[in-house]
């Protein structure tokens, strides 16, 4: 084990390259759908239990399954509304057992990328091979049911292992090249993207997907009311928005459908994407194309920055050494 | 350092769900149903009478609500037992000022134990569900299936014959059931059961004894979920009620009849700083022109207009 994974050099908020995104706008605007199929009878893993009951997990597994039968349609038709697609964070196997949601998703023109295959089989233990092997399937089953590309990735459950990011950037070279594997949300560390190291060297982002602004956390892990939760993501939407002032920022909201579409939070979560999609200097995107655009026109600027600043604040250590 | 590798290995990945439970179908695709009266949200109190033993066993698990501390817990044995002798009739009272049907998922051990009370619902008329023996009598996977099956019929047998009623609905014990559950259910004449949450619409759910309907009891808005598990304050509780009412009108009025269902529990909101929390979320939703029914009325309404 590892006291820091090492996928990025510390890079302070202030005094960064200026970013613009298209059209000169100062936000990056995207909503991350999780679109997941939990198993009502998953293998065990030695690491992690799906579920905190004994087969069958009724409650457990029936409300994640309303997100599916019932919340996605809301969300989807809502996002419509407002002028948004969707970058959705998919458990792949999803394809395979409910192709109506990949399809109406796909004509909306909507963004996939790799979630795992399921959310109920977890990356703890696998070995190299088998984590490749895992990541492999999901994005072959993406461009198999989609055509597309696979660009980013959110590891099942949040379950990781130290290779996970370097796995998933090489899969995505060998699959498709340089438009294959080229951003992560799985790392929380800034509002803007991220040059990330992988063993391939190949330029590869961290982009700003947010834990906070999650449904999940919010309503499941810190017990917000909904209607908290919408004065939240408007209170993270006007900071992010000032900030990108001086540099261009990103807001992620992630989501879950049996979350933020149930009834009581369906109202307050428009009420936010209303307020956000009124202001004028916000780029509604995806993921994808958040990251597109960086690797292009921020990626070695960055990096470039980053190595300046790093030797600069080395040296001056070492000059505080030498005295 | 490597998994088993059946762990990447995926039986179900196939057309529909992983089980053979119900089948796969999306809520908005269905078609739309009206209430009787031409009403567009039906209304679905529920109200679960319990009874939680003091010499709890905790098996396979404590239940929410039930006993924490060591024997013996009186604080929670007594004000659980609050909610049957003081909170129910401020229910009742509220039930009658806006006209709401309720429908009660009673304890058979409860219905034993109070027969004031089971008096007073038979007298009111409204429908009563099984909700199993008692709170720490589970339903749970891996558990002896003579010995669920004995529970099942107890539970059902007994509160018939307490009630005067049919009994055709059912709701587990913290809503825990075993694989054999719902086989048992359908065995034992029972027609609905509300254990699943993930629709908002009744749905066919299967068994190898005959189908039951599923009928949708939110969890997410049941009343303890919000105050004691999400620890929200009783203004936020009747907001939520009250936003999921008009979104789910808007809804009922785009795609056909929903169901607002409220599992509330006289200990909870039936205290006296709750109570005024139920009554607004009464009356707003009173105000929207509502039907109004119990379980069993809204499942007849609804499967009237579905062919099955």
């Amino acid at each position: 084990m590892k006291s820091d994974p090492g996928f990025y050099d510390y890079w302070p908020y202030e005094n960064r390259p200026k970013i613009r995104w298209p059209d000169g706008k100062k936000m990056a605007f995207w909503v991350a759908p999780n679109i997941e199929f939990y198993e009502l009878n998953p293998p065990a893993n030695p690491s992690r239990k799906a579920w905190p009951q004994p087969y069958p997990a009724t409650q457990g597994y029936s409300i994640r399954d309303y997100g599916n039968r019932v919340g996605h349609k809301r969300q989807m038709d809502l996002l419509e509304k407002y002028g948004i697609r969707g970058s959705i964070s998919l458990s792949t196997a999803l394809c395979d057992h409910h192709p109506e949601i990949i399809q109406m998703c796909k004509e909306r023109d909507w963004e996939f990328f790799s979630h795992g295959i399921y959310n109920t089989r977890y990356t703890y233990g696998m070995s190299e091979q088998q984590e490749r092997d895992m990541i492999k399937d999901s994005m072959e089953s993406i461009y198999q049911h989609t055509g597309q590309k696979c660009a980013g990735y959110l590891a099942p459950a949040l379950s990781h292992s130290e290779l996970t990011l370097d796995l998933f950037a090489e899969v995505g070279t060998e699959l498709f090249g340089s438009e294959g594997g080229i951003y992560t949300c799985d790392l929380f560390h800034d509002d803007q993207p991220t040059p990330i190291h992988t063993r391939s060297n190949k330029p590869f982002v961290s982009i700003p997907y947010s834990l906070e602004m999650n449904d999940t956390i919010a309503f499941v892990v810190n017990k917000i009311e909904p209607r908290r939760y919408g004065q939240m993501l408007k209170n993270n939407f006007d900071r992010l928005y000032a900030e990108g002032e001086e540099s261009g920022t990103i807001m992620c909201i992630p989501t879950h459908n049996y979350q933020v579409s149930c009834p009581h939070r369906m109202k307050a979560y428009e009420e936010a994407l209303d307020y956000i999609t009124s202001h004028d200097d916000v780029w509604i995107t995806t993921g994808k194309e958040i990251a597109d655009y960086y690797l292009e026109h921020y990626y070695e600027q960055a990096k470039t920055d980053i190595a300046q600043k790093n030797a600069a604040a080395l040296q001056t250590a070492l000059n505080k050494g030498a005295k | 350092m490597a998994l088993d590798k059946s762990y990447l290995q995926y039986a179900h990945r196939s057309y529909g769900m992983d089980h053979e439970r119900y089948d796969w179908s999306m809520l908005s695709n269905r078609p739309a149903i009206t209430w009787p009266g031409g009403k567009k949200l039906a209304l679905w109190v529920n109200v679960p009478l319990q009874f939680f033993p003091l010499d709890q066993k905790g098996e396979p698990f404590k239940i929410q609500g039930g006993m924490t501390m060591p024997y013996p817990d009186l604080r929670h044995f007594s004000l659980r037992d609050y909610g049957n002798r003081v909170g129910i009739f401020r229910f009742l009272k509220a039930f009658d000022k806006y006209g709401v049907t309720p429908t009660f998922a009673m304890n058979t051990e409860l219905a034993k134990r109070t027969p004031y009370l089971l008096d007073t619902i038979k007298e009111r008329g409204n429908e009563v569900m099984c909700h199993g023996m008692h709170m720490d009598a589970l339903h749970y996977g891996g558990q002896d299936k003579q010995v669920e099956a004995q529970l099942v019929k107890d539970s059902l047998t007994q509160l018939r014959e307490l009630t005067e009623q049919d009994v055709t609905g059912w709701l587990s014990p913290g809503r825990n059931e075993s694989e054999n559950t719902p086989e048992l259910l359908a065995a034992n004449g029972i027609k609905y059961f509300c254990d699943w949450v993930n629709d908002d619409m009744p749905y066919t759910f299967n068994t190898q004894q005959g189908n039951l309907w599923a009928m949708p009891l939110s969890n997410e808005l049941d009343d303890t979920f919000i105050m004691l598990n999400n620890l929200h304050s009783e203004e936020s509780y009747a907001e939520q009620i009250i936003d999921a009412c008009d979104y789910l009108l808007k809804e009922a009025n785009e795609q056909g009849g929903r169901i607002l269902s409220l599992n509330i529990h006289p200990w909870m909101l039936g205290q006296p700083h709750r109570i005024s929390a139920l009554e607004r979320v009464l009356e707003y939703v009173m105000d929207q022109d509502v039907y109004s029914a119990c379980a069993s009325d809204i499942l007849n309404a609804y499967t009237s207009q579905i062919k099955t």
